[in-house]
């Protein structure tokens, strides 16, 4: 749900980073923040256990510049992965513009990719939302790792209906802001038509 | 579908400021704000210069939300307030018409007495002004002035 404030002539939209656990939608933000200016950039949230795994979310607010007078900002935030945070993960959903779905591109991760796609269906169905109507890009990540599946095969399991993909190394940076980029402009096209 | 928008307008906004202003004063507080349920930063009063108002808003719709979702698990509707006391700084957060976030941070100056009996009154003016922005939001001739975006425009953000 976005946010416009006609005062302080401001859009604020959400954007979810969603998948299984491991698969680096930390390390996106990460890398996100890493490369921008301060000026663009509120402080980095990560709501993580003692061994740096994602316990509630991760949170960061983005200006990307004015449109039409506005200011936009993106807040980014990130699920828990892990199939056991499920409750948590449906409270992230709430009110969000755009999904981001990071894959792990290794084969020993089909199956969880193909799980935590399931619940994303499942738990934005039970918001009201379903993903076919939402800015929604799938980003192939690890991509630099042995042991991976070709994207074809990864596009044919987990993005049937073809929307934008991005092969990625998000701890590098390749393909991260392409990702970014991509949802941020479905969800202002959205902003356009009415919806959002 | 995603949700409906939260749209604030200038006259709405200055009566809620006014509300926030007078709560910093009335319950003798050092910041007062309003955030909504996804954790966007309505209005903000008191102190707020050195406090990074952006992640307090986020954080505390992270905490109502999870607070929801136990109140769900007990068969409640909702816990609409929220006490956290800490040893100068203390937090009072109250759900306003299940729509918005009403933030107090306190010190030892007030009484949780008397913050509460301030928000008490100013949730009750705050739920009207939301339900008549809600209602103007959901008009369907209200003009947005997006529907004029071009590709252009969207794609010129994203130059670097």
């Amino acid at each position: 749900m976005s946010f416009i404030n006609y005062l302080s002539r401001e859009i604020n939209c959400k954007i979810v980073y969603y998948g299984p656990g491991l698969c680096g939608k930390t390390t996106n933000l990460q890398y996100i923040y890493q490369k921008t200016n301060p000026e663009a950039k509120g402080k980095m949230i990560s709501l993580a256990t003692e061994t740096e795994r994602t316990l509630f979310f991760d949170f960061l607010p983005l200006a990307l510049g004015e449109i039409r007078g506005f200011k936009t900002r993106f807040h980014l935030y990130t699920v828990p992965g892990q199939v056991f945070y499920d409750a948590s993960r449906k409270l992230i959903l709430k009110g969000v513009d755009g999904v981001v779905f990071c894959a792990d591109s290794q084969i020993a991760r089909a199956e969880a990719n193909i799980e935590s796609l399931e619940n994303l269906h499942t738990n934005l169905a039970e918001q009201g939302y379903s993903l076919e109507k939402l800015p929604y890009v799938v980003q192939y990540n690890k991509r630099d790792m042995p042991g991976i599946a070709p994207v074809e095969e990864l596009r044919a399991l987990l993005n049937p209906r073809n929307v934008p993909d991005f092969e990625a190394v998000a701890t590098t940076g390749i393909g991260v802001f392409e990702t970014l980029k991509s949802v941020a402009k479905l969800v202002l096209t959205e902003l356009r038509r009415g919806g959002g | 579908m995603s949700a409906p928008q939260m749209v604030m307008y200038e006259e709405e906004f200055n009566q809620i400021q006014t509300i926030v202003d007078r709560l910093v004063r009335d319950a003798n507080s050092k910041v007062v704000f309003i955030i909504d349920k996804n954790g966007q930063l309505i209005a903000a009063a008191g102190d707020t210069e050195h406090l990074d108002t952006t992640s307090l808003a986020s954080l505390t719709a992270g905490n109502i939300a999870a607070t929801g979702g136990m109140a769900k698990l007990l068969r409640e509707n909702e816990f609409n307030t929220q006490y956290h006391e800490g040893e100068k700084a203390n937090i009072h957060i109250q759900l306003v018409g299940n729509r918005v976030i009403l933030v107090v941070i306190f010190d030892n100056k007030t009484s949780l007495g008397l913050v509460r009996l301030r928000v008490k009154k100013a949730s009750e003016e705050l739920n009207g002004i939301f339900e008549s922005l809600v209602r103007k939001i959901q008009d369907p001739d209200r003009e947005t002035p997006f529907a004029e975006i071009t590709d252009d425009d969207i794609d010129n953000l994203f130059n670097d």
